[in-house]
């Protein structure tokens, strides 16, 4: 593809890896005209927006920094809830989805209510805009007072988000399980194996890995949308910063928060592509043999 | 009589594959299966280890029948080893693995049990020092052998071989065919489908011709493959001399 000289898949390349061989490509010239024109887009954004009229106005409702680090510390309290809500809500994700897409993928006439469930769960929670699967259950469910059952906002919240990620996630590991040759089912078959062991052992640890890559897309997407709890009222950091701007009239709390989230985000994307990509340098390595 | 099938139909959507076909495989005997490619042969072999369903007709195995809805097909398939074109090894697992999985886990094989006769037949058949390798990690042939030997370590009644030299560059061919001469020595029922008319020739006690769903005609390999009786074979072999291929 490129004259650079590949990178061992044994040794991770850097998180900017694919710009760097880039640049090492082009040369020092090349180095110089992505530098100086970087340089150059930069001053311009500086000149248009901060010439702007109400660049003094935006610039005190949107970056006091002052406001910023007096709200630093509900903020980071809030987030500290999004992290293990996430963090939760993956795990418990990765292992809804799977067994929805396990119960999707068993094959015969026996299995076709367990086929139905899995498609009318899939189509169901597929087809609710999160944000009104939280009203609904956030808000409805605890008012029933079910015995037994927690009645907080963030249970109930944090259910409808695993729910609806794992009606997608599943369809994930069915496009995985699907990739798996059908001869893998048989070869499993042909040794006596049972059709759940074939899956188990054969199957299942091919499909995991082909969609690894996958996966970890949703978890990035994952770590925004449980900002969307802030509508059941959850103090995670979208809502501290959205009581804060509520009493000083000023959007800071907001920028603050975008970083945080940005903090945690752009790592997790990056690592994802550096993933992905030694995963591809290992299934072309394997094919060529 | 090991094995002994009677009127096998199979079709799939509006292809009749078999269209009656009756087979007998004797005790320690070796048949091969030629005939055109789309003849049968493949499906033939998948329905005896149950792998695909009869419309109609019975298989016995060792006088017990074992066509009948009811019966546990992962029993049956436990006492038949079936290897495949294209060898299907589990990718993520090592050598080993691949090979005592379906022994511990459908045959409840002692796992060190099972470790043990997997390395000694890896050794006996020149794979010693691929115990450990993962399957990308071998060549056709070393692969193709590996698959042959994870059929033996649960010690079948019976090994069905589906082409198992078609997908194999022709250098590799030889080692996978000795492998197969040792076993037939060695006195295992074995059914082949095959298009290694010379092999053939050598190793079967019977070769059985098929032709579109049906046997054509059946004998020792010196007078179906010299000799034959019926205008279809003649026709077949004439076009595989043709290829170069006897």
């Amino acid at each position: 593809m490129q004259s650079a000289p590949p990178e061992s898949p044994l040794t991770p390349p850097s998180l900017t890896g694919g710009l760097r061989s880039h640049l090492d490509e082009e040369g020092a010239r090349g180095a110089l005209i992505a530098f100086v024109s970087t340089i150059a887009l930069f001053i311009l954004a500086l000149v248009v927006i901060g010439g702007s009229e109400n660049w003094p106005t935006v610039r005190r409702s949107f970056f006091d920094f002052e406001l910023m680090w007096e709200s630093r510390g509900p903020i980071w309290e809030g987030f500290t809830t999004n992290i293990w809500m996430f963090l939760v809500g993956q795990v418990a994700i990765m292992a809804l989805a799977l067994l929805i897409a396990v119960m999707r993928s068993l094959k015969g006439p026996a299995f076709f209510p367990v086929r139905l469930l899995a498609i009318v769960f899939i189509d169901f929670f597929r087809g609710i805009p999160i944000i009104l699967g939280l009203l609904l259950f956030g808000f409805g469910i605890p008012a029933l007072r079910l015995p037994g059952l927690p009645n907080s906002a963030v249970f109930w919240g944090l259910v409808v988000v695993v729910l609806s990620y794992s009606a997608y996630t599943a369809e994930v590991y069915r496009s995985g399980i699907d990739a798996v040759p059908d001869s893998q089912r048989l070869s499993a078959s042909a040794l006596g194996l049972t059709q759940w062991q074939g899956l188990r052992y054969a199957v299942l640890p091919q499909a995991i890995r082909n969609v690894i890559p996958a996966l970890l897309n949703g978890f990035v997407s994952l770590q925004k949308d449980v900002a969307l709890l802030s509508v059941l009222g959850v103090r995670e950091a979208v809502r501290e910063a959205q009581i804060i701007t509520g009493r000083t009239f000023n959007y800071s709390p907001y920028v603050f928060a975008a970083a945080l989230f940005l903090a945690i985000s752009i790592p997790s994307a990056r690592f994802a592509d550096w993933y992905t990509a030694k995963d591809r340098a290992r299934r072309s390595q394997g094919a060529g043999q | 009589m090991k094995l002994s099938m009677r009127g096998i139909q199979k079709s799939f959507g509006a292809n009749h594959v078999l269209k009656g076909i009756d087979l007998d495989v004797d005790d320690h005997e070796v048949v091969c299966l030629i005939g055109p490619s789309g003849c049968g042969k493949s499906t033939l072999l998948r329905t005896v280890n149950l792998l695909e369903k009869i419309d109609a007709g019975t298989i016995y195995l060792d006088g017990e029948l074992v066509s009948e809805r009811g019966v546990d097909a992962n029993a049956i398939r436990q006492r038949i080893g079936i290897v495949f074109q294209s060898y299907n090894l589990f990718p993520h697992m090592s050598v080993l693995k691949n090979l005592t999985l379906g022994p511990i886990k459908a045959m409840g094989m002692d796992r060190t049990i099972a470790e043990a006769t997997a390395t000694e037949l890896l050794e006996r058949f020149g794979l010693g020092d691929k115990v450990h390798e993962y399957p990308d990690r071998l060549s056709g042939g070393q692969q193709q052998r590996a698959a042959i030997v994870r059929s033996l370590v649960g010690d079948p009644e019976v090994l069905l071989l589906d082409e198992i030299t078609s997908a194999l560059d022709p250098e590799l061919v030889g080692e996978v065919l000795s492998v197969i001469r040792e076993l037939a020595g060695r006195g295992l029922t074995m059914v082949l489908a095959t298009h290694e008319m010379g092999f053939a020739r050598d190793v079967a006690n019977r070769v059985v011709f098929m032709d579109a769903g049906h046997v054509v005609e059946t004998g020792p390999p010196s007078q179906v493959l010299s000799e034959p009786h019926e205008v279809r074979t003649q026709q077949f072999l004439a076009r595989v001399i043709e290829g170069g291929r006897l």
